[in-house]
């Protein structure tokens, strides 16, 4: 196993002028390594794609208050809109739930519990990115053509 | 560097013993939380879309309500923290040179979004104000 075996520690006392040790260590290989570089590139597509969502449907133009049933059939007839929010779906889910794996890491110790509430994360997760992708590319307006 | 020590409970426990980054740590992880357990949420009301005109705009007025929208903000703060936090982070691992500027930084990055809140709470309080005095 690639992995650091070194038991995490806080801060050491810093003589002034170096640098602090910042955050956990980092990891040398493996699937650590992996996620931990996932977390970096998707929280910079993310950067884009979340923040842009939460500016465009809760900040500006009256936010959620204009978002009713008509207002997704004309934002899903663009490609570009689905595309956006289909990405955000997988990203936000495969991103957020690798970091509520790496918070079990640090607060739940009996490696099987540690697995069950990992698991059941999981599942959720992938629940949920079924659904997501389903509604978003089949969700066709024209089935209630009384809007 | 550090000199080993015995490993106790308490060299897990404090993770950065006090300095600024324990608590934009400590805000990363608990705004990290409260967005995906939102995107829960958030996913599977959407989802509501695809069974039609009726039970979607019964879903979304959920969110019209002045209340939620109040919580809304939240959720826009804690994306916006995660994200700035998440910026320093990305530039602090890259870039392990700027560990020397690691407080500057940090104050670079509250500042930011201290400055960013203040439209936007201004943008989403006065629709909400608006939506309790109609």
């Amino acid at each position: 196993m690639a992995l650091s075996t070194e038991p995490r520690r806080g801060v050491p006392d810093r003589p002034s002028g170096t640098a602090y040790r910042v955050g956990r260590d980092r990891p040398v290989g493996g699937f650590e390594l992996w996620t931990w570089l996932f977390m970096r590139i998707s929280g910079i597509v993310l950067l884009i794609l979340a923040v842009g969502h939460v500016l465009i449907m809760h900040v500006f133009d009256t936010g959620v208050e204009r978002v009713d049933f008509a207002f997704i059939a004309t934002r899903w007839a663009s490609p570009v809109w689905r595309t956006w929010d289909w990405a955000l779906l997988v990203l936000a889910l495969v991103h957020g739930i690798n970091g509520l794996r790496v918070i079990t890491l640090d607060y739940v110790r009996p490696a099987g519990v540690r697995f069950a509430i990992n698991i059941f994360f999981y599942t959720l997760g992938f629940m949920l990115f079924v659904l997501g992708t389903v509604i978003v590319f089949t969700f066709d307006p024209s089935k209630w053509p009384t809007t | 560097m550090a000199t080993r020590q015995r490993k106790k409970s308490s060299d897990y426990g404090s993770v950065y013993k006090g300095h600024e980054g324990q608590w934009s740590w400590l805000f990363h992880r608990v705004t990290g939380v409260a967005i995906i357990l939102f995107l829960f949420a958030h996913v599977v009301d959407t989802a509501v879309v695809g069974w039609g005109p009726t039970a979607y705009n019964r879903v979304a007025s959920v969110y019209h309500n002045p209340i939620v929208r109040a919580l809304e903000l939240g959720l826009v703060a804690a994306v916006l923290f995660h994200s700035y936090n998440g910026i320093k982070i990305l530039l602090i691992d890259f870039f392990p040179g700027l560990t020397r500027h690691i407080t500057a930084i940090g104050r670079a990055t509250i500042i930011l979004f201290v400055l960013s809140m203040i439209p936007i709470t201004w943008i989403m309080g006065s629709d909400i104000i608006r939506l309790l005095t109609d």
